[in-house]
């Protein structure tokens, strides 16, 4: 069954520009890709338990001790735009979640 | 272009300087001058850090010539592929939108070579985030195969399997997510080793499927291999799946042979749509298994052919989220120009900075994990690895060993795949169940076909059974005695 | 029409920890900007997370103060949405596998009646960086960019949410200053809620009276004080009212409250539709604290206010909003607790507590400090009729001045009330034989009239007498 997405949304949640090329093709693409990818559901049965690491560990913690972080020039350093000793973005129009 | 110091094994390298015969700048010279000579063909690199590596080189000689203790590693020329981080060396993941990012630490399974002496000859190219099969989605080109640079050498870690083919760099490191290592290595001709998942710390390779990354090792020879992993492997406390068990001794059972050995032969992994020649080269290997005293069986992994489809959920899944840092906020690219807000700066650095395989695996990763789907793709999937793991405990009942094709066809054209990705991603098809299982794996040359194209076996073994891996390989490496040198090294100059 | 409020609240509360949650930056309020990060918690590519034991063992004892199940398997996940102040563009949070699950909370009215709320879960996370809004008027809604600091991006943060339990403004103030209180005597985080270290939303719907069904909720942020989530709560009701009665419907949003407009806005953001895409996070193995992990933070568990409240009542006979006000404030109450136990009655040490020494140390900035020693002494002075009532305080002002014992103030200025009765004896009959007529009332039936003398008596005491014995010592003559 072909799979109908809704490629726009989608770029939306990713945060991705596309030009309407790269949609129309990636509509394309994605469909039939899931539609190999839905094989999944043949298999798999109710009684399967997922895996979610392949060799699964537990209760890996770190002791509460302090490390010497990176001086501020180190941490900005990348920065496409500084602004001081902070990062510089845009306006932020939105809020957080 | 005849044999030289880059073209010997680390083994032999490691000899000679033990010896005095040469020095760690003799070496790194030569390697220099073979990607002089070679590069502009090959193209497997991204970032060249001559500079450094001649320091290096000479603080190693200084060391070695006090006659202190020497580690196997100690003045070996290595690349890295341009996904694992480099303290103070640019590093891009072959893609724009990491264009000008400075790491400010190590990986550390480079802080581990460098520490046991290994000199850093370069960044290499790779598809861009590890995502691809063919090393054409890197944004700085593609490499080319040294076997036929018509061809491409596999990917994603194409720069460093061709690196080592050429004798650019004696070893280098690569990363496996689905074959990455493998793969190339099969195209190009050297061993590539896949170890267990958990084995070699991930702090520092650039993520791009977390539950099925691993870093792997390019070598000529399997013993090589299993020098490096001998540094490399070991828990890392930066790493929260790195796996917290004692290090065995890899090279010191290497010679044991094969005599007895239980060698499950993969039966779906020669059937349709693998070349003719790649299951003539490989079943003539499987033949010198068998002539040494392996026992050979045949198995099935049922799941395997779900494999695929479950991989091309969980991967790009996990990409969607991991690649979401990308943001022109702290690092890398910023799209020019003006935004009207922090939003749109993200949509144009994005759009602008990620090539078209990316863009299609975060779409695809960022749909099957949104509401209403999960269930459906990503809870499957995980499903399926799960159905996955358990054929391989039942097919490790009765085996050792199993062996396949490491690719169903050997160096393909530049540009002969580029337009479809479903016939991409079959190339993985024999790599991706190692990931999904979490096991190791390593894929040696079993000859060349007919084009005179290198064909891989690959060896998988059960979860952190390495030894029995290398010795394995080893043997049917030795029983095979191939010399393995591409045209390109073996014309004038 | 009349209306049910119905409110859940979730707080986050930032625990002290000495570094982050998933790196070893230290973990530190108030550094220069982009001082305390590092490659990981400023989401370089390559690192992975390890989470910090301690924050884990901290959120175990959070879960078992508020009566919790602590699960035997739980999971970080990623919750997956992109914002300038945080890191990767996902939170490492939970989602299906928290670590406490359930659980409640006792809290008590000024009235002294009492009420339960529901916890559905309390679950791990980590903070965000800062962002601050700059250009135009440095508001959010005219700025022309925003600069970050990321120094507060992975500190511990533990999210408790109640079930939708309460149904005034007032039954939710009580719960968040009981959580808070509650926090306080475990020791984990600052819970200052001026600095963020304690933070609070809150879900509130209306119904008709009576009604089963829920309304449409409205989440609310940016209440920073337990008053301003009062008044936004008293605020959001009313505007709720008023748009039902006006026959409106209510919109299912997130809400802004502005502490200076004293109002909510609606915080419409451009990016509408959240779907966090949460998937199990693959850098961190599961956690499965073992029992006998969980018994030894269970022995290390404080009494808890509720058990402290009950004690003060019970065993030491206070009044139920004395002891509410003391265990209001864990400073208060350690002071009190100690001033007991070096010999202090609890109904005087409580009150001076409650009253002198809080009026001293609201006043007083922090130039003195006052031990349970100075209270206690203050009580038995007192009791053993060394000091008044009025001299004490005195004393205590000055001993919160200089640090001084209390006896040595009382001696330095001559507070030393005079108790010995045949001084005092000598003054109580000149005060009768001065004032004949007086006497002559008393005798007639007058008692009342003592107090007068008494005051004659300790005049010529120059106020260090004991009223209480020139009281016995006047009556003793008039009577004899």
């Amino acid at each position: 069954m072909p799979v109908e997405i809704d490629i726009e949304h989608v770029a939306k949640l990713a945060r991705l520009d596309l030009s309407d090329d790269e949609s129309a093709r990636l509509r394309t693409q994605l469909a039939q890709i899931l539609e190999h990818a839905a094989r999944v559901g043949e298999v798999a049965a109710a009684d399967v338990p997922p895996t979610a690491s392949p060799i699964p560990r537990a209760n890996v913690y770190r002791e509460d001790v302090p490390e010497p972080s990176l001086p501020a020039d180190e941490a900005l350093r990348n920065a496409p735009e500084r602004d001081g000793d902070r990062f510089r973005v845009p306006r932020i129009a939105e809020t957080g979640a | 272009m005849s044999a030289e110091l880059c073209d010997l094994t680390g083994a032999e390298l490691s000899a000679k300087l033990a010896a005095g015969e040469t020095s760690a700048s003799d070496v790194l010279a030569s390697s220099q001058r073979r990607i002089d000579a070679v590069e502009d063909r090959v193209g497997a690199f991204l970032t060249r850090t001559d500079q450094l590596a001649s320091e290096r080189a000479e603080e190693l000689d200084a060391y070695l010539s006090t006659g202190a203790p020497q580690s196997p590693v100690a003045g070996i020329p290595v690349a890295l592929k341009d996904v694992l981080t480099t303290n103070g060396v640019r590093t891009t993941c072959g893609s724009k939108i990491l264009e000008t990012y400075v790491p400010p630490y190590d990986a550390t399974a480079w802080a581990r070579l460098a520490g046991a002496g290994a000199v850093l000859v370069g960044k290499t190219n790779c598809d861009e985030f590890a995502m691809g099969s063919s090393n054409e989605n890197s944004a700085y080109g593609p490499v080319r195969n040294p076997w036929d640079t018509d061809r491409v050498p596999g990917g994603s870690s194409g720069g460093s399997a061709a690196a080592v083919a050429a004798g650019e760099a004696v070893w280098a490191l690569g990363t496996d997510t689905g074959g990455s290592v493998r793969q190339p290595a099969s195209l190009c001709g050297v061993v590539g080793l896949k170890p267990t998942y958990g084995r070699i710390s991930r702090y520092g390779l650039i993520a791009f499927a977390s539950s099925l990354d691993t870093v792997g090792t390019f070598s000529r020879t399997v013993r090589d291999s299993a020098s490096m992993l001998q540094i490399l492997a070991g828990h890392d406390p930066r790493d929260a799946t790195s796996l917290d068990v004692p290090v065995p001794a890899y090279t010191d059972g290497i010679d044991g042979g094969v005599a007895g050995l239980r060698v499950g032969v993969v039966t779906e992994a020669f059937g349709e749509g693998v070349d003719p020649g790649v299951v003539a080269s490989v079943r003539a290997a499987i033949d010198q298994l068998e002539g040494l005293g392996a026992s050979i069986g045949e198995v099935e992994l049922p799941h395997a052919a779900y494999a695929l489809s479950a991989y091309y959920l969980i991967a790009p899944s996990e990409c969607s989220s991991n690649l979401a840092r990308y943001d022109g906020v702290r690092y890398g690219l910023r799209a020019p120009g003006e935004h009207a807000d922090s939003i749109e700066m993200m949509f144009a650095t994005r759009g602008q900075g990620f090539g078209p395989e990316v863009k299609r695996r975060i779409m695809l990763g960022t749909y099957a994990l949104s509401a209403g789907y999960y269930e459906a793709y990503y809870g499957q999937a995980q499903k399926v690895r799960t159905l996955v793991i358990r054929n391989y405990e039942a097919a490790f009942e009765r085996f050792d060993i199993l062996v396949s094709p490491t690719s169903p066809t050997t160096a393909f054209r530049i540009g002969e795949k580029a337009d479809d990705p479903m016939a991409m991603y079959l190339n993985d098809i024999f790599t991706i169940p190692a990931n999904l299982g979490g096991v190791p794996a390593i894929s040696i040359p079993s000859g060349l076909d007919d084009a005179g194209l290198p064909v891989g076996i690959q060896l998988t073994a059960p979860a952190l059974d390495e030894p029995t891996l290398f010795r394995a390989a080893h043997a049917l490496e030795s029983a095979l005695s191939l010399d393995l040198r591409p045209p390109l090294l073996q014309g004038a100059g | 029409m009349a209306y049910e409020a119905v409110i859940g609240l979730e707080c986050h509360v930032e625990l002290s920890t000495a570094t982050k949650m998933f790196c070893a930056c230290a973990n530190v309020f108030g550094a220069p900007p982009n001082t305390q990060t590092c490659p990981v918690c400023l989401g370089h590519p390559g690192t992975l997370p390890v989470p910090n034991r301690e924050a884990i063992a901290r959120i175990i004892k959070i879960g078992l103060a508020l009566n919790s199940e602590i699960a035997p398997h739980s999971l970080f996940h990623r919750k997956n949405y992109f914002y300038p102040d945080m890191p990767k563009n996902y939170q490492i949070s939970q989602y299906d596998l928290p670590i406490c699950i359930g659980g409640h909370l006792d809290i008590e009215f000024g009235d002294g009646s009492t009420a339960r709320v529901g916890i559905t879960r309390v679950h791990m996370e980590e903070d965000t960086g800062k962002s601050t809004h700059g250009g135009g008027s440095g508001r959010i809604h005219d700025a022309t960019y925003a600069t970050l600091d990321f120094n507060r991006a992975g500190v511990p943060l533990v999210e408790c949410v109640s079930e939708p339990d309460m149904r005034s403004p007032e039954e939710a103030a009580a719960y968040l200053r009981e959580l808070r209180a509650t926090l306080e005597s475990l020791d984990v985080s600052d819970v200052k809620m001026e600095e963020g270290s304690l933070r609070c939303d809150a879900n509130i719907s209306l119904r008709a009276t009576g009604a089963e069904a829920f309304g449409t909720k409205v989440e609310i942020k940016n209440m920073n004080s337990v008053r301003s989530l009062e008044r936004a709560l008293v605020y959001e009701i009313e505007r709720q009212t008023k748009a039902l009665d006006a026959g409106a419907t209510i919109v299912q949003e997130t809400r802004h409250w502005d502490e200076d407009a004293g109002s909510t806005a609606s915080m419409r953001s451009k990016e509408e539709a959240f779907d966090y895409r949460y998937f199990p996070e693959p850098d961190i193995p599961a956690m499965e604290p073992d029992a006998a992990w969980i018994d030894d933070i269970r022995a290390s568990l404080p009494e808890l206010p509720r058990a402290r409240r009950d004690r003060y009542v019970e065993t030491l006979g206070l009044k139920p909003d004395v002891a509410r006000v003391l265990v209001g404030d864990r400073g208060s109450s350690a002071l009190f607790d100690a001033a007991v136990s070096l010999g202090a009655d609890a109904g005087p040490a409580a009150n001076w507590i409650t009253q002198d020494v809080a009026a001293l140390r609201n006043a007083g900035g922090s130039e003195g400090e006052l031990t349970a020693q100075h209270v206690a002494d203050v009580v038995m002075l007192i009791a053993s009729g060394t000091v008044s009532n009025a001299g004490a305080k005195q004393a205590l002002e000055a001993s919160f001045a200089s640090g001084e014992p209390v006896e040595a103030a009382v001696d330095r200025l001559g507070l030393r009330q005079v108790s010995d009765t045949g001084a005092l004896g000598a003054l109580a009959d000149e005060v009768l034989a001065e004032n004949p007529d007086v006497v002559q009332k008393f005798r007639d039936g007058k008692e009342g009239v003592i107090g007068f003398l008494v005051g004659q008596l300790m005049q010529k005491a120059a106020g260090a007498a004991n009223p209480k014995v020139a009281q016995e010592l006047l009556r003793e003559r008039l009577q004899g």
